[in-house]
């Protein structure tokens, strides 16, 4: 049984916690809803997050894994010099999206075409340099869309997480809590008026018998 | 507005690949090294990737990042292959927002 809360039984605290539990009764239904369309959207994101996520881990470390062995065909430093100076720089257009009131990232690239796809002069390097340069560089877009994904997911993960405590606290405490004390209140009134009442019938047969 | 660069924070030999694609690039050897590179880079990046094998032992760090909209911290895997740390962190996503693992049990 719910513990009721510490108010005086009167008609007005009725009237308060009435009102309250209506209100807690509408807030928590709105929640559970909210919850529910959140879960359902967070559902879709991580496998769209999954999915995404196991064709750059693959399509990546191949890249990568050829690029360590595209170093290795030359000397340190000629690659280093070679890559010391991108021609061209990733641009992110970064902004805000609202999913269900959660302010998520929205991220676009906007790449400047202008430069070479490769920054230094085919004398020095490798073909495979080139080969995994490329990848990486077409990989990059791919890169920032998980990045959106993943973080919206993080964040609705978590702002679920939070949702799902109101939504208890409403229904487990709150609510049974307000319900308790509102019937305690009308006990009590009622039994005030049947003693009021008893009392009166009392007098008068005293004031009767006289 | 927000920043519009994207940082990579890695093994020396591996983020050299990604400077050639346009990302601003940070050489980190351990992970106590990478998180303090994080910590100053934050605000000036709104992604930021980090190889799993560096990013497998920041834990805490990363969590603090999980919040707020921006940066985007995202785990990527290194020369050796993925570690299955990113595909942890969804997992423990879903488990965090469904209550129970529905995306991934199927397969195991």
């Amino acid at each position: 049984m719910a513990e009721r809360l510490n108010v005086n039984p009167t008609r007005m605290e009725l009237r308060n916690l009435k009102r309250r539990l209506s209100t807690a009764v509408k807030g928590h239904k709105m929640l559970k809803d909210k919850s529910d369309e959140m879960v359902r959207r967070f559902v879709e994101l991580a496998k769209e997050n999954k999915r995404l996520r196991a064709e750059v881990e693959e399509e990546l470390s191949g890249a990568l894994r050829s690029f360590a062995l595209a170093r290795s065909c030359c000397e340190d430093y000629v690659v280093e010099e070679a890559l010391a100076m991108p021609s061209r720089a990733l641009k992110i257009k970064a902004g805000v999206e609202n999913v269900m009131s959660v302010a998520v990232p929205h991220m676009e690239v906007s790449r400047e075409e202008a430069g070479e796809a490769f920054p230094y002069s085919f004398a020095q390097v490798t073909a495979q340099l080139d080969e995994s340069v490329l990848t990486v560089s077409k990989l990059s877009e791919k890169l920032i869309e998980l990045a959106q994904v993943e973080k919206t997911c993080n964040m609705l993960a978590i702002e679920i997480e939070k949702n799902r405590r109101r939504v208890n606290a409403l229904e487990y405490v709150l609510i049974p809590q307000t319900e308790e004390t509102i019937r305690y209140i009308t006990m009590k009134l009622d039994e005030n008026e049947r003693s009021a009442t008893v009392r009166l019938m009392k007098v008068k047969s005293m004031i009767e018998d006289k | 507005m927000y920043k519009e660069r994207a940082a990579v924070i890695g093994d020396k030999d591996i983020v050299l690949a990604f400077k050639a694609a346009g990302m601003d690039v940070f050489a980190a050897e351990s992970a106590a090294e990478a998180e303090k590179i994080l910590k100053t880079r934050a605000k000036d990046h709104c992604v930021i990737f980090i190889t799993e094998d560096l990013a497998s032992g920041m834990g805490d760090a990363l969590e603090k990042y999980k919040r707020k909209a921006y940066p985007a911290v995202i785990p990527i895997p290194s020369s050796f292959g993925t570690t299955g740390f990113g595909m942890a962190g969804i997992k423990a996503d879903v488990e965090r927002a469904v209550g129970t693992d529905i995306l991934f049990n199927k397969e195991d």
